[in-house]
């Protein structure tokens, strides 16, 4: 059985079914791991703690205690810390840090205990590779190595969520956690042909997520399908006492709509999203899009067309601007989070220093990448007296712009279709050299973070060197089940989401 | 932006830079900041700054939680992480002499 082509609703039913245990799953997916380490997908794998909660997770199944998703395992972006597993957010600072707690997300995933009665009973398979940081849109700036693409290992995998959306790729994981900041979740698993979506801001838990930009910072799930997404999100999503900005009404059944056609009452087959309404907004279909990025999308907005949605043509004005919004706002909140990080209480220390000062600096030099330290200047820059009012505050002021347009424009439309990204994925190394350059090709997915709104990835294609494309699809706030709803019908009338990537070694 | 504004910056953010590291971020900040200078074309008056998404959407209490000990004593687990550590203490170069 090929249990890394199948999805993990159908996992689950086998589970259920006895035709597998979660002790055979985990360590089918151990081996594979063990095989396909060239894609440097995983930071740290311990085969014994997982197969500890394998062992568990089957007397669950077999005591009839088991939820739905008990016994399948899933990998953890190493943003997320562990008990267990190192957790180290792909930076030298954090080599080897053991945390003494689980975050939220994989409490709530994890097996549950005494102190976690609501536990889905997942199985942790590992912590996988990311942009230092989750500061990347390559995974070029992990300190471990960047991650290399499984349908081309000279390209990259995408970030910062990249060994999350290489190990599904890989057939490494059946589904990951991933975080998104800017794009994180949705661009690399545009790069690597997988479903992924960044819910509304507030509604995953950030406590135990190691902070980039807290006002901006969402996790959620990378997956094969819509349904996995959604199976993932229900039970990571939930209402936290231990985050002040998790909302009160988290936790659903994101799940709900996925079979229903859009309209209630309409009963025809070949029209489920009759009365859907999608948006395209120009922008994001103006100069610097790839010719065939703009195909495929426009493609999938013909596919939606045909299940009975209609197009409409709405407008994002500022959506160039979210890029010096964005690399303002962002690197002001990390500058302000990366300054725990100061060789005290826990991290690397420097070997050599004259003082206490000394020590800070020396320790934060040679244990941050120079990604990070970037961001980090460029914090303390637009935070420094003088200079505040000028960037600081007018990027939060064009933010509030940024989420007024997307009303505006949900005034027309329900959903808004474009691309994830500019272009696939590129050559490792090819923008390295020009933070500017990797900057810009954040450019259709910035703007749903600073608004707080749910996005999603949904493969929609290939270019001519069998690379896959993203299209994303935006919703108003909350309206993550409706996305979802869209992206599973749209799943059901295309086949992009299940070609698999080149086969481990 | 010059020079000595990333040695300031450097200096503020607690890192080193030795002088050619500094003459080759000079480059890459001032590029970032020639794209930070578009914002300055936006007409922003009368708009109040947005710090948190879901405040564009409605008010949002800050929620307290009730005054009772949540932590369990994890002394130990928290000092295993220490790069210096003595009789339970994070252990730092003296202060004052």
């Amino acid at each position: 059985m090929s249990w890394h082509n199948t999805p993990i609703a159908l996992m689950a039913k086998a589970l259920a079914a006895k035709e597998v245990s979660s002790t055979e799953l985990t360590q089918y997916f151990l081996d594979r791991i063990e095989a396909g380490k060239q894609w440097n997908a995983y930071l740290d794998v311990n085969a014994h703690l997982s197969l500890e909660q394998a062992n568990k997770a089957d007397q669950l199944i077999s005591s009839g205690k088991a939820g739905q998703l008990t016994g399948i395992p899933v990998a953890h972006k190493d943003v997320f810390v562990t008990r267990g597993w190192k957790s180290t957010a792909a930076s030298k600072i954090l080599a080897g840090y053991q945390s003494p707690f689980d975050a939220t997300v994989v409490a709530n995933l994890g097996i549950p205990d005494e102190n976690n009665p609501h536990g889905a009973g997942m199985v942790c398979l590992g912590k996988t590779n990311m942009d230092e940081f989750a500061m990347g849109s390559s995974n070029e700036n992990s300190a471990f190595g960047p991650v290399l693409n499984p349908w081309n290992a000279a390209y990259v995998a995408g970030g910062s969520s990249g060994g999350s959306a290489a190990a599904v790729a890989a057939g490494l994981a059946p589904i990951a956690t991933g975080t998104d900041t800017g794009g994180s979740i949705r661009q690399p698993a545009a790069f690597c042909g997988l479903t992924g979506i960044k819910p509304s801001y507030g509604r995953v838990s950030r406590y135990g997520m190691i902070a980039y930009a807290s006002s901006l910072d969402q996790a959620g799930p990378m997956g094969k399908t819509a349904e996995d997404c959604a199976l993932l999100l229900s039970a990571m999503s939930s209402h936290d006492p231990r985050d002040s900005t998790s909302l009160a009404d988290s936790g659903e059944d994101y799940g709900r709509y996925l079979n229903q056609h859009w309209r209630e009452g309409n009963t025809n087959p070949a029209k489920p999203l009759e009365g859907l309404r999608v948006g395209l907004p120009k922008e994001f279909f103006a100069e610097g899009l790839a010719d065939d990025v703009a195909k495929s999308v426009n493609e999938a907005a013909k596919l939606l067309e045909n299940l009975g949605a209609t197009l409409v043509e709405v407008s994002l004005p500022k959506t160039k601007l979210s890029i010096p919004v964005y690399y303002v706002l962002a690197p002001a909140e990390a500058s302000s989070n990366l300054s725990r990080f100061d060789g005290v209480r826990y991290g690397y220390r420097a070997n050599g220093y004259r003082d206490l000062n000394d020590m800070y600096a020396k320790s934060r030099t040679e244990g941050f990448g120079s990604e990070v330290k970037r961001r980090i200047m460029i914090g303390t820059y637009v935070l420094c007296h003088g200079y505040y009012d000028a960037y600081y505050l007018q990027a939060q002021k064009i933010r509030r712009i940024i989420a007024a347009d997307f009303q505006a424009a949900f005034n027309q439309c329900d959903v808004i279709l474009g691309p994830v990204a500019p272009d696939v994925a590129w050559r490792l190394g090819e923008k390295s050299k020009d933070p500017v350059q990797m900057y810009l090709e954040d450019i259709y997915t910035l703007s749903t973070n600073l608004a707080g709104l749910p996005a999603m990835s949904v493969p929609c294609g290939f270019n001519t060197n069998n690379l896959p494309i993203g299209m994303q699809l935006i919703g108003n706030y909350f309206s993550e089940a409706r996305l979802l709803q869209v992206a599973h019908q749209y799943q059901q009338a295309s086949d992009w989401h299940l070609r698999p990537a080149s086969e481990v070694a | 932006m010059k020079l000595d504004d990333v040695q300031r910056i450097a200096h503020l953010s607690r890192l080193e830079l030795n002088q050619a590291e500094a003459e080759a971020v000079l480059p890459q900040l001032q590029a970032i900041f020639s794209l930070v200078e578009e914002m300055q074309a936006v007409d922003t008056s009368g708009l109040e700054p947005l710090a948190h998404p879901i405040l564009f959407l409605r008010d949002l209490a800050q929620p307290m939680r009730v005054d009772q000990v949540t932590e369990l004593d994890q002394r130990a687990e928290n000092m295993q992480s220490a790069p210096a550590q003595h009789d339970g203490y994070f252990l730092v170069p003296k202060v004052i002499e």
